[in-house]
């Protein structure tokens, strides 16, 4: 069902690293240091502007992979990862898709699981890469039964 | 400030206990991320998953983490941050954030992370590669 799909990707989506957005999300993750924020200590810093936090790029839009739709219930996040090549600035914008990286099936405790690996990407407007993450999303037998119906 | 230079192998940078975890907490992660999945927010849909509340969402607890590091800013950045979830996070959990310095290698500072509830039991674990400028 998703084997098929591995290599599939989205077209590109431009965002913004919205100012509210991410004094938004470094509120909610607890993170009150006025690096995010205050546009003082951004211009001061070696940025000089504000950064998002490093996993902010759960914010963006990376754009829908045709014929791929992953149910919104019944799933666990099992691994993530980001990896930059520098800090994410506030007010730049980004180019964001996905990519289905792997699809495969293991026994487990709770039956037959399904292990989907997502791969996702930010670059700048000449297509230099800034951040990519990957996410391992473990779908369980219940699950997948549903989903083929 | 201090600073992660000085930070020797097998030392740690400061810990932080978060307050416990409330709903509202878990209302502005949702908000703020764009992930409304229910079973971070509501009660009935939490059991209907088959789960006895509401959990955190791993991202919530993942972004958390990542405050170990925010002050050193002009230091360097987080150049790889990798993370294995395993286990939940409820309401009222009391979790503490950490890291140890594993590995240096000239201006790469190799952490493990982890992040464990009042039980002592861990939620999450991994890895920072921390690059120094």
């Amino acid at each position: 069902m998703f084997k098929e799909q591995i290599g599939k990707q989205s077209n590109k989506v431009k965002n913004v690293v919205e100012r509210g957005a991410v004094k938004k999300f470094a509120e909610a993750i607890g993170d009150f240091h006025p690096i995010y924020f205050d546009e003082e200590t951004g211009r001061k810093s070696r940025y000089q502007t504000n950064i998002a936090p490093p996993t902010f790029p759960r914010t963006f839009d990376y754009g829908d992979i045709e014929g791929f739709n992953l149910p919104n219930k019944g799933l666990i996040h099992g691994e993530q990862t980001f990896h930059y090549e520098r800090p994410l600035k506030v007010g730049e914008e980004i180019f964001c898709y996905s990519k289905v990286k792997n699809y495969f099936e293991k026994k487990g405790n709770f039956g037959e699981m399904g292990f989907l690996i997502l791969e996702s990407f930010g670059e700048d407007a000449e297509g230099g890469l800034i951040f990519s993450s990957t996410s391992t999303v473990v779908i369980s037998e219940a699950v997948r039964k549903v989903l083929v119906k | 400030m201090s600073t992660l230079t000085q930070l020797q192998v097998g030392e740690s940078v400061t810990e932080i206990q978060l307050d416990p975890v409330s709903r509202m907490d878990l209302i502005k992660y949702s908000g703020a991320s764009g992930d409304f999945n229910p079973i971070h927010t509501i009660d009935e849909e939490a059991k209907k998953a088959g789960l006895p509340g509401i959990i955190a969402h791993g991202m919530w607890t993942m972004g958390n983490l990542a405050k170990l590091f925010t002050a050193y800013y002009e230091e360097g950045f987080m150049k790889d941050y990798s993370i294995r979830f395993k286990g939940m996070v409820f309401l009222n959990d009391v979790i503490k954030l950490k890291a140890t310095l594993k590995e240096k290698q000239d201006k790469n500072l190799r952490f493990t992370v982890q992040a464990v509830n009042q039980q002592g039991n861990e939620v999450l674990k991994g890895e920072v590669l921390y690059q120094q400028y």
